[in-house]
């Protein structure tokens, strides 16, 4: 996290309270959230991951709504606590964080630049269209996030979180995350 | 169990008791997934019972969250879960099974989410928005389950001479629980009739085409047998449930209260 001296205690009184100034936008709010992480895929924010469905004011309260990624997921509550916590750093004290059941999260969400950085940091991006039907094992090709070679196999449909299956590389035998499509 | 209940009891099973039957379900059988964390026969299907005991929980706090918020007493997902007494519970007896070898376990899996998944799909067309919201939320999850469940009894039963036959003494064995999951006739009739819950007969017809082609590919015989066991859905448990419970909500009975 960022650590400015924006909150530093009872002495940061450079910032007006919010009722006093311009309401942010909605773009500038997201703007702040896109540099929220994910706690267990720190390299992409909230904002990428398709999670923060809508922003707006409701009189003098920031509404924001947030929609979970699979519904048992342990990151959920501090997921809300880390935006909440970035949106007081920026003064603002009234917020309403709104749980968004439907439309449900789908991985088609993450942004584009979301999926870069999830290749990037070793966990092969969800091949959209290729959600669960229920009915036996896929056939997806997934790339390998280390040589890019999609000589790969699924070793299993659940890998170190729900939302991931456990795969191998057959060209660098090297074993991997795949973020899967749902 | 509340008051508020009582004027439905004589005509069958209350919104509030449908709701605690979906979430009972998805919390009993989660605790019993739970109890392989660490003794998974492969690192891989460990973590997988894992994930999947944690995708029934979270859908859990959402069918006890709003079975509270239904109920209108105060109580939260955490009150019912963990402050019922087994008699309160509406689960499937199916689930409440204890896990045996991990043959045993894989096959109660599979034939839950045989019938999960349909459940839910039809329950995405629930005339309470709320219902129809959790589950669309449940039903992708409750894919992989099933996706994972088939493929392993597939591969299982047409494996080995000893997976085979061990995959085979599950089904005989669990055949029996199936039947309580395919009719609602415990449930007050006007919760099919007024749209909240799906028709059974849909679903019944699902489970069985799923079962039947997974089963002839798996090379395992379909019970003749149309013996069915009852009484989870109405709070009549076997005793299993009893020491299930008692492990689940020990915390919570010897410290009342207790937080992270
Ligand atoms: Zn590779």
């Amino acid at each position: 996290m960022n650590t400015s001296t924006k909150h530093d205690g009872p002495s940061a009184t450079h910032k007006a309270p919010v009722a006093t100034r311009d309401k942010p936008s909605a773009d500038v709010v997201r703007g702040w959230l896109q540099e929220v992480p994910d706690p267990e895929i720190p390299v992409i924010s909230v904002v990428d991951l398709g999670i923060i469905r809508h922003i707006e004011w409701q009189a003098d309260t920031l509404v924001v709504h947030v929609t979970p990624t699979y519904s048992g997921c342990p990151a959920t509550a501090e997921i809300n606590a880390d935006i909440e916590t970035r949106l007081r750093r920026e003064g603002i004290d009234k917020i309403r964080l709104q749980r968004q059941l439907s439309p449900a999260w789908r991985t088609a969400w993450i942004s584009d630049e979301g999926r870069a950085k999830l290749l990037d940091y070793g966990i092969s991006p969800p091949v959209e269209g290729t959600g669960a039907c229920g009915l036996g094992r896929p056939e997806t090709t997934v790339c390998c996030p280390r040589c890019r070679s999609i000589d790969t196999e699924n070793v299993s449909q659940f890998g170190s979180t729900p939302c991931k299956a456990a795969y191998r590389c057959n060209a660098c035998l090297e074993p991997f995350d795949y973020f899967k499509c749902i | 169990m509340s008051s508020s209940n009582q004027t439905h009891s004589e005509s069958g099973a209350s919104p509030f008791e449908f709701l605690l039957q979906m979430g009972d379900n998805c919390l009993i059988l989660a605790h019993r997934n739970s109890q392989w964390c660490g003794h998974g026969p492969a690192l891989e299907e460990d973590i997988a019972i894992a994930n999947i005991s944690l995708d029934l929980i979270g859908q859990t706090q959402l069918w006890l969250g709003l079975a509270g918020e239904v109920e209108g007493a105060g109580r939260s997902a955490d009150d019912l879960a963990y402050l019922r007494d087994a008699f309160d519970f509406r689960n499937l007896l199916l689930v409440e099974r204890p896990n045996g070898d991990f043959g045993l376990t894989l096959m109660r899996q599979f034939l839950f989410d045989a019938w999960h998944l349909p459940m839910l799909k039809g329950l995405q067309q629930s005339t309470d928005q709320r219902v129809a919201e959790i589950a669309e939320k449940s039903v992708r999850e409750v894919a992989y389950h099933l996706e994972r469940s088939s493929d392993l009894i597939v591969r299982l039963g047409d494996g080995s001479e000893q997976s085979h036959q061990r995959m085979q003494s599950a089904l005989d064995e669990l055949w029996s629980y199936t039947g309580e999951m395919l009719d609602f006739d415990d449930l007050s009739p006007t919760l099919v009739s007024q749209g909240m819950v799906p028709q059974a007969q849909g679903i019944a017809e699902a489970f069985n085409q799923h079962v039947s082609e997974t089963l002839q590919q798996a090379t395992l015989t379909q019970p003749a047998s149309e013996f069915v066991r009852r009484g989870g859905k109405t709070g009549i448990h076997s005793e299993h449930l009893g020491y299930v419970l008692a492990e689940m909500q020990f915390l919570q009975r010897a410290y009342p209260g207790a937080t992270w």
